[in-house]
Formats: structure tokens, C-alpha cells, sequence
């Protein structure tokens, strides 16, 4: 079943055409990485599919309801005058949740990323990987259908970043969302992904699609298997060849 | 010693200025010494003391309205592009007009019975500006993409300026409040001095009465008082604001 899709979109801005025609759908429960050279349109590609933008042509189709879609910036997109708790219970807010069950929900969303005593801390007193899980925890609080991630961890070191990798597989697993993300890290593309697209320089179209084998998440050692290695090296390839092209 | 370099200059100056008068015998009436200003402020200190609290609270009073003015018509701004369109004009134009320009008009508008509405009004109008546009910026201060992510939990135009952008223009909004309230204790001794009657007996009254009757220490124990009362409030928004940013950053 498909939660969202592009039929044939194409997305122009004053400076030109950003990204198109596209056609790319996500099924139910899959793991859709969005790879590409910068300027490809791959963020734009994930907002059509959040619905935050139209394309000028073409259809975004989502399955999923607004309530039910969550987006994850590249940075963690905080208030910071409100306490952790207060940020993740932000989307249960607007949604009408009473406010007790919508704080009871925050912080059991806190402590799935593994923040439990850090509710009532404000944003200036996390570090960026703990504003990133708590901004993980916001989307994850209205227990989506579609879970959007726009580069979400290009701004963490590399130990953080793995972790976060891990900590999201391990919450996709227990409700199973379909999740479409971006990033420009091949490793972690292929790392997080059941199928990884590749789009071409901009404006940005398909250039390539890879599905890559193994259980999700990722069993140990996983990085040094004969297949990751060689998923890896294949979508590096086609991302070399489509800034080229 | 860097505490004390400013208060060591003071002391330094008076000194040069006390020993100037004496050795020069400068006339009294032209520039009394330092020690005759002390004993005309001792002397008036009741009377100064409570043109000060009049001039203040003209101040005071129109810091508040100045606030409440230039708030609503920033969320107004924020809510109506049209509206934002009409508003922003006219603000630069309040900006832009000398307060002593349009003190006549006010003074008339207000009848000879209030002057001291006048007055308020004056210092509101100069007040006004500074929050007005920290407002503005503020209110455009938000993280586009929270602002996205609102749209995208369905939120409307006045939850998300409720919700999302008026807290985000606080450090803009004490920032302009800080400038607003110096600015309108400014606008208050200004208008005073363009009411010149003797209706308001504010600070500058008090320094037009003495500068009438030639007692120029009285003259210049009043600007003490006024620059006294300055740094105070200075002092005290400064402090406010920086307790403001603490209550909104957490720490």
C-alpha cells in the first residue's frame, strides 16, 4: 500500500526549474532514502511529499492525513522557550490532546529516545544530539504513518550520527512507518534504507534506484558485510554519474 | 580599578571644575561651582524629588501605552499583509517628526485644562517606534521552519502568532522596550520644556523656573536629578531584560 507518492511532479522557482518530472512512491512500512548532489531538489522532493509545498506540475498524493505525517529538519527546530516536553507535546497541542494526556504522551515519547529526566529541560541546555532526539521524539509522539526526514543528522559528529541511525531503525520496528529521508551520506543511506533513490544533478530526476538486502534494523557489523559494501559502492557510482550527466 | 576608573575621572573633573570657579571667582549665576550645586540640590531635594516622580511617571505612563500601542499594531502587521502594507508607512512618519515639532498641536488638542495628556502623548509618540519595529522583527524572528512545521500541524495564521511568534519576538521585545523607555523618558522632559507652563511642574519646569530666576545651581541640580533618574532606569531595564532572556532561553 502506498502512503505517499509523486506522480510526475515538477517543482519550478523563479530561478529556473528545481526539480523534475519525478515519479516516486513510498509503500507502507518502507525506508526510502533520497539521494543526491546539493541542489538536486531532494529536500523539495520531501516537502512535496510532507505537503509543506505544491509542485507546479504534476500530483503529490498522500494516503496519510496531516495528523498523521511528521517532518524531522536538519536542525532540530526548537523553541527555545519551551521545555523539552512542552517542544514534543507541540503537534498533540495543536491537535486538541487534553493537556495531561498530551504531557503523558511527550514523555513517553522522550524516554523512547532515550531522554527520560531531560522533560524539562530547555533546548539551550541540550546538546545538538539530544535537541535532535528531542526534536525525533515531536515527530514521533502522534505515532505517524509517513515520517519525513530532511537531513536530520548532516550537523552531528560522526559517533552521534551512527547512533541516531540505529535509534531510528530501532523506533521504525515497533510501529512501522514509512519513513522517506535525504541526505548526502551514501554510508548512511544505504545503512538506514530498504531502497535508496538516486536523483541526478538539478533539477533533479531518478537516476538510479538501488533495494538493498538484510534485516532491518541492522544486525551488528552490518557496515562490514560483503552486501552493504557493494550497495555502497554501486550508489556512489550512479550518484558520480548523475552529477556528471 | 576599572570599576573605579569612571568614578575617579568624576571626582577628578569636579575638583578641576570646584577649583576653576573659586581661583576664577566665576559669577554664580554663570557657572556656580560644584559645591553650590550640592547644597541647591539639599536645599530643593523635596521639590526636586517630586518633579522627578511627576516627570517619571509621564514616562512611565507612556511607556505602557507606547508598549500596548506598538504591540497590537505589530500583531496586526503580522496577522494582515494588507494591513502591514497601510501601517508600516506611518509608523516611519511618527518616527521621522521631531516630537517638539507637534508639541503645539497636542498642547492645543488637549485643552489648557490637561496638559499633561499632551504630555504622555508626546512621549508616546516618541517611544513608540523602537518597540514597534523591534516588534515587527521579532514577530519575524521565528524559525521558518517551525513556522512550517505549524502549517503543517494545521495550526491558523493568529495560533501561530500566538503560539509561535509572539514568544519568539521576546529578546526583540525587551530589547525595544530597553531603547523605549529611555526614549521616553527623553520625550517626556521634551515635552515639558515645549508646554513650558507651570501646570506639570516636572523636571524641566523646575529647570525653566530656575533659569528664569538666574539660580543656575538650582538649574543644575534638577539635569543631576534628571540624569540620576536616567541611569536608573537604565540600570533597572537592563536588569530586566537580562532576567527577561534567562526566563526565555532557561538558563
Amino acid at each position: 500500500m502506498t502512503v505517499a507518492s509523486l506522480l510526475d511532479v515538477e517543482v519550478d522557482y523563479d530561478r529556473g526549474r528545481a526539480l523534475g518530472p519525478l515519479t516516486l512512491s513510498i509503500g507502507a512500512g518502507e525506508i526510502v532514502a533520497l539521494v543526491g548532489p546539493s541542489g538536486c531538489g531532494k529536500s523539495t522532493a520531501l516537502r512535496l511529499l510532507a505537503g509543506l509545498e505544491d509542485p507546479t506540475r504534476g500530483e503529490a498524493r498522500r494516503a496519510a492525513g496531516r495528523g498523521e505525517t511528521a517532518v524531522v529538519f536538519q536542525a532540530p527546530t526548537l523553541a527555545p522557550w519551551r521545555s523539552a516536553r512542552a517542544n514534543v507535546a507541540l503537534p498533540l497541542e495543536r491537535a486538541g490532546t487534553p493537556p495531561a494526556e498530551a504531557r503523558a504522551r511527550a514523555d513517553a515519547a522522550l524516554a523512547r529516545v532515550g531522554l527520560a529526566g531531560a522533560e524539562a529541560a530547555r533546548p539551550a541546555q541540550l546538546s545538538g544530539g539530544m535537541a535532535m532526539r528531542v526534536s525525533l521524539a515531536r515527530a514521533l509522539v502522534t505515532s505517524p504513518r509517513l515520517l519525513l526526514l530532511d537531513e536530520p543528522f548532516a550537523a552531528l559528529d560522526e559517533i552521534t550520527r551512527r547512533r541516531l541511525a540505529d535509534d531510528v531503525l530501532a523506533l521504525w520496528a515497533t510501529s512501522r512507518p514509512a519513513i522517506a529521508f535525504v541526505t548526502h551520506n551514501v554510508e548512511e543511506a544505504v545503512y538506514m534504507a530498504s531502497r535508496v533513490v538516486v536523483l541526478s544533478r538539478g533539477p533533479g530526476r531518478i537516476a538510479a534506484e538501488f533495494a538493498v538486502d538484510g534485516p532491518l534494523p541492522r544486525p551488528e557489523g552490518f557496515r562490514a558485510a560483503e552486501g552493504f559494501r557493494a550497495t555502497a559502492e554501486a550508489v556512489s557510482a550512479a550518484l558520480a554519474e548523475g552529477i556528471d550527466a | 580599578m576599572s570599576r573605579i576608573a569612571p568614578l575617579l575621572l568624576v571626582a577628578l573633573l569636579l575638583a578641576a571644575w570646584e577649583i576653576a570657579c573659586r581661583a576664577l571667582q566665576v559669577p554664580g549665576y554663570f557657572l556656580p561651582a560644584p559645591s553650590a550645586v550640592a547644597v541647591a540640590l539639599a536645599e530643593n531635594l523635596p521639590t526636586l524629588a517630586a518633579a522627578a516622580g511627576r516627570t517619571l511617571s509621564t514616562a512611565v505612563l507612556a511607556l505602557v501605552i507606547a508598549s500596548g500601542v506598538a504591540v497590537g499594531l505589530a500583531v496586526v502587521t503580522a496577522l494582515s499583509p494588507l494591513l502591514d502594507k497601510a501601517i508600516r508607512p506611518l509608523a516611519s512618519v511618527v518616527q521621522v517628526t521631531p516630537v517638539v515639532a507637534i508639541a503645539p498641536l497636542l498642547l492645543i488638542w488637549a485643552g489648557l485644562d490637561h496638559p499633561g495628556r499632551a504630555l504622555v502623548t508626546l512621549a508616546v509618540l516618541v517611544a513608540f517606534f523602537p518597540i514597534f519595529s523591534g516588534a515587527v522583527a521579532g514577530l519575524r524572528s521565528a524559525d521558518p521552519d517551525l513556522e512550517r512545521l505549524f502549517r503543517l500541524y494545521g495550526a491558523s495564521r493568529w495560533q501561530t502568532v500566538r503560539r509561535l511568534r509572539l514568544p519568539a519576538s521576546v529578546p526583540f521585545l525587551l530589547e525595544g522596550h530597553k531603547v523605549g523607555a529611555g526614549l521616553a523618558l527623553i520625550g517626556a522632559v521634551v515635552a515639558e520644556f515645549a508646554a513650558g507652563s507651570g501646570k506639570v511642574q516636572g523636571l524641566a519646569w523646575q529647570m525653566l523656573d530656575a533659569g528664569n530666576k538666574l539660580q543656575t545651581d538650582r538649574m543644575i541640580a534638577a539635569l543631576v536629578v534628571l540624569g540620576v533618574m536616567g541611569v536608573a532606569l537604565h540600570a533597572a531595564l537592563e536588569a530586566l531584560e537580562r532576567a527577561g532572556l534567562r526566563w526565555w532561553r532557561g538558563r
